[in-house]
């Protein structure tokens, strides 16, 4: 028996009821167009986050001082000076489970160039910030322990900052004004983008935490007035970092058992995880509505090729009169169905990367088109066409070719 | 000198239905052969058993007893997928209600029979081209059922029965949905296949319409009741004395005649 040649009397055949045909597939252009399009745009909502948290630093714990009680009322988080110069250098060395840690203190400060000036957040780092932000410099270098051991008036630039301040030129060797100091530009940061929920990471500059405290804020030099940065050596093992470091602190800060902490730390990976496992379960979801859809969509075209066979009974009583074996009936109908399915499957991909393409552009999340997903969607509704179709197809093949031919 | 074996050979077929308790005898021993080249009649009331004797020659059902030997192949105990094949390559069919694909061109109509033969499309082509022009549709090999006449889409079902070149034409009430006109067009066109040696097996309750066969058989109560042989009537005379067929006037004429 020759395919080809059942190939084009299924197609023949679903030409001639071409409305039909179409009506058929659409069913199976939503349910594929919905799978493609909720794959993508999870994937791409998974992606977003992904680089979000890559621009935070991977495995990071966040260390931050707790609220200052007086007289049983709580001020807010970080108004207690809690957390030690002395406090990281034990988190650096003491604890195993610790890869590295760095102090971060910020502040917003106007700052100018020569003929600009722009409100940025002045963070004040030890040189381990970058390598634990995995930051990498653009141009220029970083200041690293000896300048942080001098006091040195240097500082890097993130994109926006540079584009701002030093619009159209080379920032590096120029130098720039901060609360009336001045610090040299040695270097500028890789740009990394805006996170979703707005936040700028290259609106920012970075000096030795040693200048900051002692050129850009008061205070208490024994303190780090803001947060540390704690690296742990693996995702697994974060729970374990957490642990530590809550134990170092609370020994060296002299707690007692059931007191409150007077610090509080931020799991980053956990904040991750838990987004991505979200987004997961959301893109699952998503998935198994649209694979209900194709399953809808594979029942349609079961409907459809029930009263296709039943109207063409007396078609069919032809085809076998003058010499079609049930076999080859059998085959044209399952062609038929297959091909609906198919085409319907192709069609969607189309249709569900359009939708998908539109909520990325509206939203600006990054399309990203899964090839397996869209070849699974399509193998899927082939495979639901020849499911539905089989047992319409079985019926026409049975048919008594003298009845069918007696057939209204 | 011996007789050549005969095409169609039934040896006292039976076909018993079951209905139910009761069984119904719709062919009770018909025996009947014939041999290349006739034009053969088969007549009889409803319910004589003349329709299922005709599924039978055309192996489109199997008898419950007997033998029926066609082109000298016994055809009576074949499985449905061979008696397909033989269906496709010794039988040509023409039905009362044409049966022609809709929405179909007359060439790909003619095709059909020749793509469950499994023909390479071009030489499908040509014969179907062929088996048109035969009928006398040379020039409308692309129009659609829809574009055609009564006699003219039988035409095409006639050249879908011979496109594959088959033993017997088997024609089942093949003039019952046309004009008398058209009728006698159609026997026409059957005589002359007839006299090209291709044997035509009719069924028909019209005693006109058997009168051009070369031979009559009437069933009736499941037996032959009389199987005679005859002068056929001619359908090209036939269609010779007829008045030539009514053409309304174009409706120009009359705008010319008011002219002037």
């Amino acid at each position: 028996m020759n395919l080809f040649q059942t190939l084009r009397v299924a197609l023949l055949a679903l030409r001639r009821n071409m409305l039909r045909s179409f009506l058929t597939t659409l069913g199976m252009i939503f349910g594929v167009g919905a799978v493609v399009a909720m794959v993508a745009i999870g994937e791409g909502a998974t992606a977003k986050i992904e680089a979000q948290f890559a621009a935070m630093g991977s495995n990071l714990l966040i260390v931050s001082p707790g609220s200052a009680q007086t007289g049983g009322v709580h001020g807010g988080a970080g108004t207690k000076q809690a957390i030690t110069w002395e406090d990281l250098k034990a988190i650096r060395t003491e604890l195993p489970s610790v890869r590295d840690a760095a102090a971060d203190m910020r502040t917003n400060i106007n700052v100018m160039s020569e003929s600009q000036n722009w409100v940025t957040s002045v963070n004040g780092v030890t040189p381990e910030f970058l390598g634990l932000r995995a930051w990498a410099i653009d141009s220029g270098v970083a200041f690293g322990q000896a300048e942080l051991d001098a006091r040195a008036k240097v500082c890097v630039l993130g994109g926006t900052v540079v584009d701002k301040l030093f619009p159209g030129q080379d920032p590096i060797g120029q130098s720039v004004r901060i609360r009336n100091v001045t610090f040299l530009v040695t270097g500028t940061l890789e740009r990394k983008g805006q996170s979703s929920w707005g936040q700028d990471y290259d609106d920012i500059i970075l000096v030795p935490a040693s200048s900051y405290q002692g050129y850009l804020v008061g205070g208490n030099q024994k303190y780090v007035t803001g947060m540390f940065i704690v690296g742990g050596r693996t995702t697994e093992g974060m729970a374990r970092t957490e642990k530590d470091v809550t134990a170092l602190l609370r020994q060296r800060h002299h707690i007692q058992d059931g007191g409150d902490d007077d610090f509080q730390i931020r799991n980053l990976t956990e904040i991750a995880n838990q987004q991505q496992q979200e987004k997961q379960t959301m893109t699952m979801l998503l998935a198994g509505v649209a694979l209900v859809s194709l399953l809808v969509g594979g029942i349609g075209i079961m409907n459809i090729m029930l009263v296709s066979v039943t109207e063409r009974t007396r078609e069919i009583g032809l085809r076998m009169a003058i010499g079609a074996t049930p076999s080859r009936i059998l085959l044209q109908f399952l062609v038929e169905a297959l091909t609906l399915s198919v085409l319907g499957g192709l069609i969607g991909i189309v249709v569900g990367i359009g939708g998908a393409w539109e909520v990325a552009r509206r939203i600006d999340w990054p399309l990203l088109i899964r090839a397996d997903a869209s070849i699974l969607a399509v193998g899927f509704s082939g495979f639901v066409g020849l499911a539905f179709g089989i047992y319409p197809a079985y019926r026409a093949s049975r048919l008594d070719p003298i009845e069918a031919l007696r057939h209204e | 000198m011996g007789a050549p074996a005969p095409l169609i050979d039934v040896d006292r077929v039976q076909r018993v239905y079951q209905m139910g308790e009761e069984k119904v005898y719709a062919l009770r021993g018909v025996s009947v052969s014939v041999s290349e080249g006739e034009f053969v009649a088969i007549m009889g009331s409803s319910g004589s058993g003349k329709s299922t004797l005709m599924n039978l020659l055309g192996c489109l059902d199997r008898p419950s007893a007997g033998s029926y030997r066609l082109a000298g192949r016994e055809v009576s105990k074949l499985s449905r997928p061979e008696l397909a094949e033989v269906r496709n390559r010794t039988l040509g069919f023409v039905f009362q209600s044409f049966n022609l694909l809709p929405r179909t061109s007359a060439i790909e109509n003619v095709e059909l029979p020749l793509l469950y033969g499994n023909v390479p499309t071009k030489e499908r082509r040509i014969r179907a081209r062929e088996a048109l022009q035969r009928v006398g549709l040379g020039t409308r090999l692309d129009h659609t059922p829809g574009q055609l006449s009564g006699g003219q889409q039988q035409r095409v079902a006639i050249a879908r029965a011979i496109v594959n070149r088959p033993r017997v034409v088997l024609a089942d009430e093949p003039t019952g949905n046309l004009d008398s006109r058209t009728s006698i067009e159609v026997m026409e066109l059957f005589q002359e296949l007839g006299a090209t040696g291709m044997t035509v097996v009719l069924v028909t309750h019209e005693p006109d319409i058997a009168a051009y066969a070369t031979r009559v058989i009437v069933v009736r109560d499941g037996l032959i009741q009389s199987d005679v042989r005859q002068t056929p009537r001619s359908a090209k005379a036939e269609l010779a004395s007829l008045p030539p067929p009514y053409v309304p006037p174009p409706l120009s004429a009359d705008e010319d005649e008011a002219a002037p």
